[in-house]
């Protein structure tokens, strides 16, 4: 009786090792694009919603879990069975006109938001006495060591490395001793503070803004194909990608208790300039978001300037996977290098018109997302490709409602950009 | 002159090779094609008179 219960526990023992060794090795894409939207920006608007509304506005971080997971599930998905990139599949599927208006689109998103990620890497530093010119070298060199190395596996192990170090904001938050029962009381339950204003409307829209960007979705599909995963490995990509999803709202949360705690009621304008007012309260932990801003910045040009080599690399049919050599793929490297390169100038030219930029990211991920989406649930209701992998009626009513939201709430945070006091 | 002809080149055979859309248009497809089409249209013309009016100030 004994022996047979031991036998069990053995048994089921094996079962559950073998399912976390497999997952080891299958995990990746999913993390590291959810990590990775936690960009520069993205630590910005949650430093920015915690010193402006405390901790009232963590039910609704909670609430883009799902949001970002069932969005990017598609594409692993979509790349696991038709073994292309997000560029490719549009060009394929839906022709010439709109695979190029999405692949200029992305280019040119693409190269804006790393400007904005150089911004973010350059104040971090410079918090340390780090000069700009430095952080950017210090930046591409790093970049360089990452992509260089030959192997997609060694590249993705290096970046996940860098996803650690993304959770300093835990114990950041741990340190500034917060009111759990204040926490639950007053993030846990529903509530808009103060009423549904202008101010608490943008930056909600702000919050899902940085949780579904345009670059993940070419970003995760093309990582899925140069991985080489496969049909049967989507559901372990699937339980990373939510794995994924969890720990970057959990990041965020985490940010919105450390300046919900130290800087309630301050005006934040950015991430760094948080970094600094934490300093004074308590240097441990205004180091810590300052380390968190530069590693954030660090792994969203990571992933962008990659996401944009992958799409050009599969449209016009270079080499392009981090599993060739420079020689063997000279265009990918060289339009790797190419964008960032030149977007981590920008932030070195005086009176570079860096706020500019911020607005066009805005204005221009509009244009970009909603097709981008659109494409996304079109491709995966094509029976003919997907298969049995394609959308389910429930998947569809979900994926359709979460989109639809989406592309409402971001065109309206777009044309705020554009026009501020539209909505006044 | 010949990189730029080859550059050239390269995008007339990327608009063939992918000229036709593999992708069947169903009902669904067509509607949702037309209604991105009027959307990223209407998000031209405002930032195209955003363009105008922010001219217009300087």
């Amino acid at each position: 009786m004994d022996m047979d219960f031991f036998s069990v526990l053995y048994y089921r023992f094996k079962k559950v090792w073998k399912a976390i060794r497999l997952y080891l090795v299958i995990a990746g894409p999913g993390l590291v694009v959810m990590i990775a939207d936690n960009d520069a920006g993205g630590i910005t608007t949650y430093a920015a919603t915690g010193a402006k509304y405390g901790y009232h506005l963590i039910w609704f971080l909670l609430l883009l879990i799902p949001v970002a997971y069932y969005v990017q599930e598609m594409t692993v998905r979509l790349g696991a069975v038709t073994k292309r990139g997000h560029a490719e599949a549009i060009f394929e599927s839906f022709g010439a006109f709109w695979g190029w208006f999405s692949l200029l689109d992305l280019m040119i998103v693409d190269w804006l938001t790393l400007v904005t990620e150089f911004v973010g890497m350059t104040a971090a530093l410079s918090i340390f006495g780090v000069p700009a010119w430095l952080t950017v070298i210090i930046v591409v060199l790093l970049m360089s060591i990452l992509v260089l190395n030959g192997r997609y596996w060694t590249w993705e192990k290096i970046a996940l490395g860098f996803c650690l170090l993304n959770l300093i904001y835990i114990p950041a938050a741990f340190m500034v001793n917060p009111s759990i029962s204040d926490i639950v009381g007053q993030g846990l339950i529903p509530n808009l503070p103060g009423g549904l204003t202008n101010e608490l409307f943008f930056l909600l829209m702000a919050n899902i803004g940085t949780t579904i960007a345009p670059w993940m979705l070419f970003f995760q599909q093309s990582s899925v194909v140069d991985k080489g995963l496969l049909e049967k490995d989507i559901k372990m990509g699937k339980i990373d990608t939510f794995i994924g999803s969890i720990i970057t709202v959990a990041i965020a949360v985490f940010i919105v208790i450390v300046t919900g705690t130290l800087l309630n009621g301050v005006p934040i304008d950015d991430a760094a300039t948080a970094a600094k007012l934490l300093m004074k309260t308590n240097q441990y932990v205004g180091a810590f978001m300052a380390i968190g801003l530069f590693d954030a910045g660090l792994l969203g040009a990571i992933c962008i300037s990659l996401a944009s080599s992958w799409a050009f690399g599969e449209i016009f049919g270079w080499a392009h996977s981090l599993n060739t050599k420079v020689k063997e793929a000279p265009w990918f490297y060289i339009s790797f290098f190419f964008t960032l390169a030149t977007a981590g100038v920008v932030p070195l030219i005086p009176g570079a018109p860096l706020v500019l930029i911020t607005l066009f990211v805005q204005v221009i991920a509009v244009t970009l997302l909603p097709a981008a989406l659109v494409f996304l649930i079109l491709l995966l209701n094509d029976k003919k490709t997907m298969g049995e992998y394609a959308n389910t009626p429930l998947q569809n009513i979900v994926s359709t409602t979460i989109v639809v939201s989406i592309i409402i709430l971001s065109t309206m945070y777009g044309v705020s950009a554009l026009f501020p006091n539209l909505f006044q | 002159m010949r990189t730029i002809n080859q550059f050239f080149s390269k995008i007339r055979e990327i608009n063939q090779r992918y000229a036709k859309p593999t992708v069947e248009m169903s009902r669904g497809v067509k509607i949702s094609l037309a209604v991105l089409r009027v959307y990223l249209f209407l998000l031209v013309v405002l930032m195209i008179y955003k363009f105008i009016t922010v001219l217009k100030v300087v």
